[in-house]
């Protein structure tokens, strides 16, 4: 059992002369928020499913930076900036897939201009992947029938332009997808970005991710789906501020892969 | 002598008219130019194929299919109603009528297709008078819209109505006149529209149609003129400004934000062993330069234009998280701040300083619990349909508060107090980042 769960670090595969095809970007809440390392663990499964050579950082990984940078401390940003791309290109990492959106496009639109150039993926579109090809079956009805709608993470959806893969697997899973009011380019934040995860909000009448569940909830759904582990915190205390939660969940899309494949 | 009066009155009107709004046009020029330089990415070529698009092409317009529509028909009336004032000025200045009529068929077409356009323009203008006054649609009555800003919008709608309802006026006489066979009135033209109108005008003996047809014509061009100066102390200006604005707007994935240059320079420096953290700058070397904006001249070219162009119609607002939950931050606001600012700075060097103590960007016109509202989520860059960037200057803005003034909250000090020690926002220690794997 134990040696079955070790994750390959860069540097233990390196050091055996070995590189992974991808490198796995835990991110900061899928390596300490316990909601979100659920996500990983349920990712991690489908990677080891689907038979995908990949490494982690471990202990070498660290913030890229993204919310000192939209909080205004430009320096902070690029100093963790600096210090991750010597740490990657030293590994000479050529592809990086990660399930938090915001590491995602820092990665992939804010390191290149500091040498650190990439290919880089979000889990959504690795895993639609892997189903297109063949890697990765699911064979369990779980989620058929079922209604879920799904959230735009903004630095996924407006931010970059995914809007198609998430949805992708979400069909994957024969569930009903119903889409909010406000959905694709005109999906409302969850509250989160900006480093407004990390603070109070300012004064006003409610808080952004009452308003974003009152939307998820105009759908009826059993699931609501996210991509990104600060959405799916904010959704989560959403749905228990509206004592939902016995009835519907928020899931990753990596957990209801996971949970329809039995794993 | 007399005869060529109207000519030389016309000729001084064209000339004031044209060479007033130039000297304003210069001085947009000269406060844009207030701030910094930058780069924008992209090639030239798809900056022209965005322009064509998003201007031209009214992409982003008809996200909302009614006033989308609506904004269609009065753009489309006025590119091509501009047709008919080449003729005006040539008419004017030479003293022909109707000089394109040799056009035949053509002019008929065209004729026809302004008086189309033209009737289409003012139900337009009416809806969208309704949609202001009486729908009362809520972004139009924020708390920023209140006093010029809204007499502004009124006002651009009573311009545009009077303008058509000039034009058709015109037209009905002149059709009337033509029916007569008066002398000078050459018969050219379909008049769809104005011929309906013309049956008003029945009981006219000529020479009151001539007046009348003289002086809709005389109001029509001098109200055009007016109009045409009235831009630039109007949010109107974006049927100029909406052009150069695309051309220049972010061609980047929305999510990317600049990395800034001047801090790059002090990270490689910090980076490397070899410098002399001691080291005089060189004696020609440019003072540094502020970390992030405090004012109007600390932000960029393109963020300025981005102000001139805005015309105040709050999508950016409505769609905006945080000012949909009650919060005081309205990306429009921002934009109209910095103009409102811009302005200010363009009066005082044109020697006229405002009075009383001055006022700033920061503090003075936006708020920092305006800014630190922002969740960045592109709500706003998206919603704009003429690329306009409201986020970008309210980072700008948050890295002045944080790095010249280390101005951020308690909360998002311990947050970058964890990055910079423990590499993650939350006080977790580096080396457990991996313990994850020991609960699967």
């Amino acid at each position: 059992m134990e040696s079955s769960t070790k994750i390959p670090t860069l540097a233990e595969m390196t050091a055996a002369g070995q590189e992974p095809e991808i490198l796995f970007w835990v991110g900061c809440a899928g390596s300490f928020d316990d909601r979100a390392k659920k996500i990983t663990k349920a990712f991690v499964k489908l990677l080891q499913k689907a038979g995908v050579n990949f490494a982690v950082l471990g202990t070498e990984e660290s913030c890229t930076g993204d919310p000192a940078k939209r909080a205004g401390n430009e320096f902070l940003f690029q100093m963790q900036a600096a210090m991750n791309i010597q740490v990657m290109n030293g590994y000479g990492v050529k592809r990086i897939v990660t399930t938090c959106p915001h590491c995602f496009n820092t990665l992939k639109n804010e390191y290149p201009e500091l040498g650190g150039d990439y290919q880089v993926l979000h889990h959504t579109q690795l895993l639609t992947d892997l189903v297109k090809s063949g890697k990765l079956t699911i064979e369990g009805g779980t989620f058929r029938g079922k209604r879920v709608t799904y959230h735009d993470p903004c630095y996924l959806g407006r931010a970059n332009g995914v809007y198609e893969a998430p949805r992708e697997v979400i069909r994957k899973l024969d569930a009903e997808l119903v889409e909010m009011k406000r959905c694709k380019q005109r999906g409302l934040c969850c509250g989160a970005g900006g480093a407004q995860m990390f603070k109070e909000p300012e004064p006003g009448n409610k808080d952004v991710n009452i308003e974003r569940t009152e939307q998820a909830l105009e759908t009826q759904p059993e699931v609501v789906a996210a991509a990104c582990p600060f959405c799916n915190t904010m959704l989560t205390d959403g749905i228990k501020n509206k004592e939902k939660e016995a009835s519907i969940k928020v899931m990753d899309l990596a957990e209801l892969l996971a949970d329809a494949a039995d794993l | 002598m007399m005869t060529y009066l109207p000519n030389l009155l016309f000729l001084v009107a064209l000339v004031l008219g044209i060479g007033y709004f130039t000297r304003n046009i210069r001085k947009l020029i000269r406060n844009i130019k207030l701030g910094r330089p930058t780069e924008p990415g992209g090639s030239r070529a798809a900056r022209w194929g965005q322009m064509a698009r998003i201007a031209l092409g009214q992409q982003k317009m008809v996200v909302r299919p009614i006033a989308g529509i609506l904004h269609v028909i009065v753009y489309v009336g006025f590119v091509i109603i501009n047709i008919e004032v080449l003729e005006i000025i040539i008419d004017g200045l030479f003293g022909t009528h109707r000089v394109f009529a040799f056009l035949g068929p053509v002019y008929d077409v065209l004729i026809g297709s302004f008086e189309i356009l033209a009737l289409l323009v003012i139900v337009a203008v009416v809806l969208f008078w309704l949609r202001r006054n009486a729908l009362k649609l809520a972004r139009f009555w924020k708390p920023e819209m209140k006093g010029w800003p809204k007499k502004d919008a009124d006002w651009i709608l009573y311009i545009e109505l009077v303008l058509m309802c000039l034009f058709l006026t015109m037209n009905a006489a002149d059709y009337s006149l033509q029916e007569m066979g008066a002398a000078h009135y050459t018969q050219a033209g379909a008049f769809p529209v104005s011929g309906w109108i013309a049956q008003f005008m029945s009981g006219m003996s000529e020479s009151t149609l001539i007046l009348v047809e003289r002086g809709a014509w005389w109001l029509h061009i001098l109200g055009i003129l007016f109009f045409l100066n009235y831009l630039y102390y109007s949010k109107h200006l974006h049927i100029l400004l909406a052009f150069p604005n695309t051309y220049w707007g972010k061609l980047q994935p929305k999510g990317e934000m600049t990395n800034l240059e001047s801090v790059k320079r002090e990270v490689a420096l910090m980076m490397d062993p070899s410098a002399d953290p001691f080291a005089a700058p060189a004696a020609d070397a440019p003072p540094p330069e502020t970390f992030g904006a405090r004012d109007v001249e600390d932000l960029s070219r393109i963020q300025l234009l981005n102000a001139y162009t805005c015309t105040e119609c709050g999508r950016c607002t409505s769609e905006c998280p945080a000012n949909q939950t009650g919060k005081k931050l309205s990306p429009r606001k921002i934009m109209m701040d910095v103009r409102d600012r811009l302005e200010a700075k363009g009066r005082e060097l044109d020697g006229k300083p405002a009075q009383g103590e001055e006022k700033v960007l920061l503090d003075g016109y936006i708020s920092r619990e305006e800014l630190w509202a922002c969740t960045t989520c592109n709500a706003c860059t998206e919603a704009c349909p003429v690329s306009i960037d409201p986020m970008s200057i309210i980072l700008e803005m948050r890295r002045y508060l944080v790095m010249e003034q280390s101005a951020a909250s308690q909360e998002l000090n311990v947050m970058m107090g964890n990055i910079e020690n423990n590499g993650a926002p939350w006080p977790f220690n580096q080396m457990d980042r991996l313990n994850w794997q020991n609960e699967m």
